[in-house]
């Protein structure tokens, strides 16, 4: 059991990993002050849920196990997160329409985690609750102004969006260890979570004068390890440091 | 008028000598506003360039807790942009020309930025160095005569003397660490040495403006003063460190009661303040570039905004 929590926590916390690395990319690089700092602010947060997650998971794993050992020495086989948060930041759009299909999810689990029987990982989603629900208002702003500002604008939100809406199923790709965790009441629903996230997501991409895409291909088995090409590059550089200088305190 | 001009003049100087602060809607001189929008948008394009270099360690930073401490001050760095280009702005010059004057190369910002972070040591050397020294100049500034200036530099100072003393123990960690970590923190002390004692600017008889800056109390003590400040109080830092300042001149003078130093390599300062430094066409190609990129950003924005404005003012209309 302690095998498959250490799992499915790494598998909460890889998602926040690796969008809050592709955040952090953008730092001093924004359109304007205030998104760079907004950005930042999300990038903070979901490493500061990182942290929470994999000093548990640590725990869990007893021995030499640290956040640092696990954020920072597993293979791109063992990260467990969708393929959604590693795509690139080709622009703002794709970087707002990437935050928008995310929160949009991560509102919700963390809404269902706040009563999660293990009490470390309700803990964490009661924190991260708040800035989720900061994070969904942000992202969720932005695509009005985006698809309901210019014309351009909304041609290249509605781009970043025909390009990342085939990712969002992988959320809801149950394995086998989302549905034990679900039936012991420490995971998520992930079902209940879907109906809620279309409904969602259709009305908002409605209201921002943006069509919904009918993609004919779904993305799944991130959460199996199976990831894109981008992954590798990521890690490359999340890693340097720890590779090449093993064994070190920083 | 001339005597009328003479006498707001007159009286604008004593109000400064009182120790009275000079504020946005009081009368000043043309000199001192331009002088001021010249000097502070300088410094709050520092803050916004400076973001680079540390940036470009972000997504290689060795542990989590250092990547969460790099991503806050330099997100720091962007607030501290903000309240700057706002007190620029109560001179009456508005944020996107203060931008333009960046990108077109008519404002300049602080050469230690077009130095390339090439370690991971650099983040602490710029914390430590380049932090110190902008605080020796940022603390005097909370005593400058322009209100909105001061009281922008009250609050940047106390982010600042965090940054600097999480860039030390940043030192102090890789000094007690192993030996390519020491390596590393000598490597990174002796490219930024240099270029942070230039930080204070050319020595103060090739220095025109100081007279009037410390008549206008932008300046209270000259480039010199303030260069030999930050050499006292670094050079014990770095004994702690057990790491060597890269100036074989470099001694104790019992008389003077401070630290003397080697010639400094002049050239090299005027050439990069000139644009030749290693990282100048970087450093504001990357700004331009992000400035270019969002503009389709910032128009969707404004046009929003409007469009929102538009139909609340039909709904009221209705």
């Amino acid at each position: 059991m302690e095998n498959k929590l250490y799992d499915y926590i790494l598998s909460l916390g890889d998602n926040s990993l690796i969008l809050g690395h592709r955040l952090s990319e953008l730092c001093g690089h924004g359109p304007s002050l205030e998104t760079d700092i907004a950005l930042t602010n999300i990038s903070l947060d979901l490493y500061g849920q990182v942290r929470n997650y994999f000093q548990y998971a640590a725990e869990l794993a007893g021995e030499d196990a640290s956040e640092d050992s696990i954020a920072f020495l597993r293979t791109d086989r063992q990260h467990k997160n969708v393929w959604l948060v590693e795509q690139p930041n080709e622009d703002f759009g794709h970087v707002i329409c990437r935050q928008f299909l995310f929160d949009s999810f991560h509102m919700p689990l963390m809404k269902q985690l706040c009563e999660s029987k293990d009490e470390r990982i309700s803990a964490i989603a009661k924190k991260s609750i708040k800035e989720s629900s900061y994070h969904e208002r942000f992202s969720s702003e932005w695509m009005k102004r985006l698809g309901a500002g210019t014309e351009v604008s909304n041609q290249k939100v509605q781009a970043a969006l025909d390009h990342l809406y085939p990712f969002v199923n992988e959320f809801f790709q149950e394995t086998p260890l989302d549905k034990e965790m679900k039936e012991n009441g420490i995971g998520g629903d992930l079902p209940a979570i879907k109906e809620v996230y279309f409904k969602n997501v259709h009305a908002l991409l409605l209201e921002a004068g943006l069509t919904i895409p009918e993609p004919d291909w779904r993305q799944t088995d991130g959460k199996l390890g199976y990831h894109s090409e981008h992954l590798g590059f990521i890690l490359a550089e999340l890693q340097y440091m720890q590779r090449s200088y093993p064994n070190s305190d920083w | 008028m001339e005597l009328d001009i003479n006498k707001l003049e007159n009286d604008f100087q004593a109000r400064i000598d009182a120790g009275e602060n000079i504020e946005p809607k009081s009368w000043m001189p043309e000199k001192y506003r331009k002088t001021h929008i010249r000097q502070i948008s300088q410094h709050g394009h520092s803050e916004i360039v400076g973001m680079l270099p540390e940036g470009n360690w972000i997504t290689r930073a060795p542990s989590l807790r250092r990547k969460v401490g790099l991503l806050a001050k330099v997100q720091d760095e962007a607030g501290h942009g903000l309240y700057l280009y706002s007190a620029a702005e109560t001179l009456g010059i508005s944020r996107d020309e203060l931008f333009h004057q960046l990108h077109t190369g008519k404002a300049k910002y602080s050469s230690i930025f077009n130095y390339p972070t090439l370690s991971w040591a650099d983040i602490g050397a710029i914390g430590w160095l380049v932090d110190g020294a902008a605080i020796i100049n940022q603390v005097m500034l909370t005593r400058t005569s322009y209100g909105p200036y001061a009281r922008a530099m009250v609050r940047i100072c106390k982010e600042e003397s965090f940054h600097q003393r999480q860039g030390y123990e940043m030192m102090l960690t890789l000094c007690a660490g192993t030996p390519a970590q020491k390596e590393m923190a000598q490597d990174a002390l002796n490219r930024f040495w240099w270029p942070s004692i230039m930080m204070f600017g050319p020595r103060d008889e090739e220095s025109p403006h100081t007279e009037q800056a410390m008549k206008w109390k932008i300046k209270l003590k000259t480039n010199d003063e303030l260069r030999q400040q930050f050499i006292d109080i670094t050079v014990p830092q770095a004994e702690i460190l057990g790491l060597t300042i890269p100036d074989p001149d470099l001694k104790w003078n019992e008389e003077t009661g401070h630290y003397d130093h080697g010639p400094i390599d002049w050239d090299e300062f005027w050439q990069v303040v000139k644009g030749n430094g290693r990282c100048n066409k970087e450093r504001l190609g990357a700004r331009v570039k992000a400035w270019d990129d969002g503009e389709w950003v910032r128009d969707a924005a404004m046009a929003f905004a409007e469009k929102k404005e538009k139909s609340k003012e039909a709904k009221k209309a209705s």
